[in-house]
């Protein structure tokens, strides 16, 4: 187990690198240092200060192997903008940010915790609950409970989650006034701000859940295995519960390990609508504010936990389906 | 062999009631789309330097103060009722502009944007799935390599970074949605090219001489197309919301372009003052045509799909 | 003999979007105990909606049975409440079915769906079922029983999984035993096996068993009687060797001159010309009548009945067997 762990993360040091040189090439190549300098200077700065900044932030540099001897007359042929940038990803010594002049991992530290707080409960709570609508669905199959269910379904897929979001905050939070519209409270406090967004997700997120599910279990369903477990006499709730359930759970783990590690990512609506100072909004103002140190380092965590994500989602087949083994 | 094969696929769709329906609902937008994109000889109207459409000369209306409800006959401004200048089936935004008309303007941008995309998606991958599956060795093991990183970047954030070095815009949107999609198709062609590629009609075509790139268009090809047209139409509706999503956070097409995820943006500071019309106008176009190529692009899909094929 | 199997008059219809598909269509055949009945036809007749029909194992979206009468060891089977339906399946009767490698549950391992087969109609414990299925495990010719317990179904060979299927029909002892084609998907070395297993657990046990197949060559080694089917309805029934010696329905006599062994070297392979009709536009009067060499004008018009033309020996051919008015049926 440990050997096919090991093996599989080497053989991911190639695409691992791949991304560190896509994004190095979209933020140094097709956006010179100058422009990125004068989005970041703001009202129009002089030559002086675009130079004081390029230079600050290294973009001076030559792009791939830098010959001209330093201060100290040295040459370090490793001193540029690609080795520098690839340093800075793969050695995880991640930058500052330009705008909130903080360092990133410091940033990071402090804005999952509240994303985790929205994302591992609705996680939860739409696996606990569209599962067992799904089975319920599924040992109705082909009856008017079940196209009912399915037209439902298409409907509720149909609607943005925008619309949830805002209808949602709209009802519960200014009409109702179940819950607060707005804002965050570190420690206990936090459910009551968490409990709206949480829900919100989860119900925008039934429709297409349920289908998918569905789908995944008529697909058992309509196997031989079923049909022999019903010529032995089985019960459907046995066939259903034991024989198709655990079959069904094969690709549905596809599904939801993978997107066990970007439970950390957040979401980023969510966290705009209702002021979660969580990682989505940290990126979303980064995108707004031009920092590029933070969405290069943003844009390289969240391939490094897809990469995880699917490491973990191999992992699990071979939990789950003994036909799956450790090659 | 195609045409049967398309005659049975439309025989399959007519039978389901709710997606001849959502086919309906489709045309009819299309063609609000088409009569937005048929330009009218220029009438320069004070100065203003923009292009007049059919559809602006069947539903624009006079631009009036402020907020007005629908079908009033007058609004609100400052706490002073004003009259109304015409009716308005869907009321007024806070510009005065008609929400209706705003509205019908968002149907050639979800349009486009339903569509231009995939297309461009469906480009690279049919050219990188079709090479990939059909030579196989270090041609496959290169094409693999790109897009196990480009899939590992998250197609968001690939997204805002290429906006970010573009310009706002619709197409550059398109273009943008287009390269960050392809992948998961990409997959699908690949793994039917790999099958395809061993079937007897392909060997047989190979024993009768002919050569490599005969064999990927008129023999490969045509038997992978279902997976694009099933893919280009399923992914219309998710395009078309995602829309509305990045115009929301400000990654979306520029101003001046119709757009609902811009009213539905605009709109929603409205409901705390019971201003309800401008932000269910653009909810309810956006569900309607959702909705209808839901419908549609599922039976495409149950009518496509080979396995059902049978009889 | 105590008949354990009856069937009247079967009707089994698939009521789909392009029409209704009448898979079984008034089919009437009979098991008595200790014998084994051979339902013969190419794909498509019909044989296996007969057998799937018997343990109402028919998928109930599309199909339905719509009418006849089947009677197991006297109990009258299509009425019953769905859970004494249950209470048959796999104690009164049992089946095995066509491919082994996916009839198996990939992910329990083969003693859990053996003792599965035990336990769910039983109140065996766990050990003393463990036993019984390690029994029947080497009952069916399997060695090492208690290593194969723990197995997976992937890591058997497909005869293999095949004898694990039988064991598990048969560890309840049932009367009757439905084997639908189990030798199809294997490979012609471990066919000849599995027949054999199957031929000796019957005499031991002296169930009934009702064995579909489209393979002359296994009828003639195992059954006692025949049944032939053509086009939802069975054209020709008999005890096996009078139907090989001397069949009548000129189905039958295509399906015997097609048989490679029969031509010459050098000359054509016999074949019935025409195609098999489908279940959802059968021809009016014999369904046989477009592909038929010795077709009249009667036969393009009215169906002809099963008639007995000797003993135990029934046929529906309007030229061969002739109409009401020639034998008593």
């Amino acid at each position: 187990m440990l050997n096919y762990i090991i093996r599989r993360l080497l053989l991911t040091i190639p695409t691992v690198i791949g991304v560190c040189l896509v994004t190095f090439l979209l933020f140094n190549v097709f956006a010179s240092p100058e422009a990125v300098a004068r989005k970041q200077l703001g009202k129009n700065p002089t030559k002086e200060q675009v130079k004081t900044w390029v230079t600050a932030h290294g973009m001076d540099k030559p792009m791939f192997f830098n010959f001209k001897p330093g201060k100290d007359g040295s040459i370090h042929p490793f001193d540029s903008r690609f080795w520098n940038h690839m340093g800075e990803l793969l050695l995880f010594r991640f930058p500052k940010s330009d705008y909130l002049h903080e360092k990133v991992s410091d940033l990071l530290k402090q804005k999952i915790v509240p994303s985790l707080t929205i994302t591992v409960p609705a996680f939860l709570l739409s696996l606990l609950s569209i599962l067992p609508i799904a089975l319920f669905i599924a040992y109705y199959r082909g009856t008017y409970i079940d196209r009912f269910a399915l037209f439902i379904c298409v409907i509720l897929m149909s609607i943005v989650i925008l619309n949830y979001i805002i209808f949602g905050q709209y009802l519960l939070a200014v009409v109702f006034k179940y819950f607060p519209i707005y804002g965050y409270d570190f420690g206990v406090g936090a459910w009551k701000f968490v409990f709206l967004p949480v829900i919100l997700s989860v119900a925008a997120g039934l429709g297409g859940g349920v289908r998918f599910y569905r789908t995944v279990m008529l697909n058992e369903v309509r196997a031989d295995y079923v049909r022999t477990a019903m010529a032995k006499g089985v019960s459907e709730e046995r066939i259903l519960f034991k024989h198709v359930l655990k079959n069904a759970m094969i690709p549905i783990l596809t599904v939801t390990v993978l997107s066990i590690p970007f439970l950390i990512t957040g979401s980023l609506l969510l966290e705009i609508y209702f002021g979660i100072p969580g990682m989505g909004n940290l990126m979303l103002n980064a995108i707004n504010n031009h920092d590029y140190p933070v969405i290069r380092t943003l844009v390289y965590i969240y391939s490094l936990l897809y990469i995880g994500g699917s490491i973990l989602t191999d992992i699990s087949y071979t939990l789950v389906d003994p036909r799956v083994a450790f090659e | 062999m195609a045409e049967s094969h398309l005659k049975i696929a439309v025989k399959r769709i007519k039978k389901d009631r709710l997606a001849v329906a959502g086919f309906c609902v489709i045309c009819l937008f299309a063609l609000i789309a088409i009569l937005d994109s048929v330009p009218l000889p220029r009438r320069d109207v004070g100065g203003v330097k923009w292009t007049r459409t059919v559809l602006d000369a069947l539903f624009q209306k006079e631009v009036e103060k402020s907020y007005s409800p629908p079908l009033a006959e007058s609004g609100v401004l400052n706490r002073k009722e004003f009259q109304l200048q015409s009716r308005h089936l869907l009321g007024t935004n806070n510009l005065g502009e008609d929400v209706l008309y705003n509205a019908l303007k968002g149907v050639r941008t979800a349009f486009i944007i339903g569509i231009v995309p995939s297309v461009i998606a469906a480009f690279f991958a049919i050219l990188l799935g079709l090479l990939a599956g059909f030579y196989g060795g270090w041609i496959d093991d290169v094409i693999q390599y790109i897009y196990q990183v480009l899939s590992s970047i998250p197609g968001i954030l690939l997204l805002i970074a290429m906006l970010m070095v573009m310009e706002r815009g619709l197409w550059q949107l398109c273009v943008a949605l287009g390269v960050t999609t392809w992948v998961g198709l990409c997959r699908l062609i690949r793994g039917e090219t790999l099958k395809v590629k061993n079937m007897e009609y392909v060997e047989a075509a190979r024993a009768l001489g002919a050569g490599d790139l005969r064999l990927l268009f008129k023999h490969i090809l045509p038997n992978v197309m279902y997976l694009v047209i099933i893919e280009v139409t399923l992914e219309f509706s998710s395009l078309v919301m995602s829309e509305t999503v990045l115009t929301y956070i400000g990654i979306g097409v520029e101003p001046g372009t119709g757009s609902w995820g811009r009213m539905i943006m605009l709109a929603d500071r409205e409901l705390p003052n019971a201003i309800w019309w401008n932000l269910t106008g653009a909810s309810v176009f956006l569900f309607v045509l959702v909705l209808a190529f839901n419908l549609f692009a599922d039976a495409l899909r149950d009518a496509l799909d080979p396995r059902l094929r049978e009889g | 003999m105590e008949e354990i199997l009856k069937i009247e008059n079967l009707k089994t219809y698939f009521f789909t979007g392009e029409g209704v598909a009448r898979a079984v269509d008034g089919v009437s055949v009979g098991i008595e105990k200790n014998k084994i009945l051979g339902l013969v036809g190419e794909s498509g007749c019909g044989k296996s909606v007969t057998a799937l029909s018997i343990l109402r194992l028919i998928p109930s979206p599309p199909g339905r049975i719509v009418g006849g009468k089947i009677t197991l060891s006297g109990r009258e089977v299509l009425c019953l409440p769905e859970v004494e339906m249950r209470d048959i399946r796999g104690k009164l009767a049992s089946m095995i079915f066509q491919e082994p490698m996916t009839s198996l549950n990939p992910v329990f391992t083969i003693g859990t769906q053996i003792m599965e087969a035990v336990r769910t109609h039983t109140d065996i414990g766990q050990s003393k079922a463990r036993e019984i299925a390690m029994e029947h495990l080497a009952k069916v010719g399997i060695p090492t029983p208690r290593e194969r317990m723990s197995q997976y179904p992937h890591q058997l060979s497909g005869g293999m999984k095949q004898r694990v299927m039988i064991a598990m029909a048969l560890c309840l002892k049932p009367a009757l035993l439905i084997a639908d084609e189990p030798t199809t998907a294997l490979d012609v070395t471990i066919q000849a096996g599995i027949l054999r297993l199957i031929k000796d657990l019957q005499a031991e046990s002296g169930m009934a068993v009702l064995l579909i197949t489209h393979d002359l060559g296994v009828v003639a080694e195992m059954a006692d009687e025949v049944a032939v089917m053509y086009a939802a309805k069975v054209v020709e029934s008999g005890p096996c060797e009078t139907i090989f010696s001397s069949f009548c329905h000129p189905y039958t006599e295509g399906l015997f001159k097609s048989l490679p062994g029969r031509t010459q070297r050098g000359h054509k392979l016999y074949t019935i010309a025409g195609m098999v009709p489908s279940a959802l536009r059968f021809p009016p009067g014999c369904r046989f009548h477009p592909r038929c060499p010795l077709a009249i004008g009667k036969c393009r018009v009215d169906e002809p009945p099963l008639v007995r033309i000797a003993a135990g020996h029934w046929c529906a051919c309007w030229v061969r067997a002739g109409g009401v008015d020639r034998y008593d049926a």
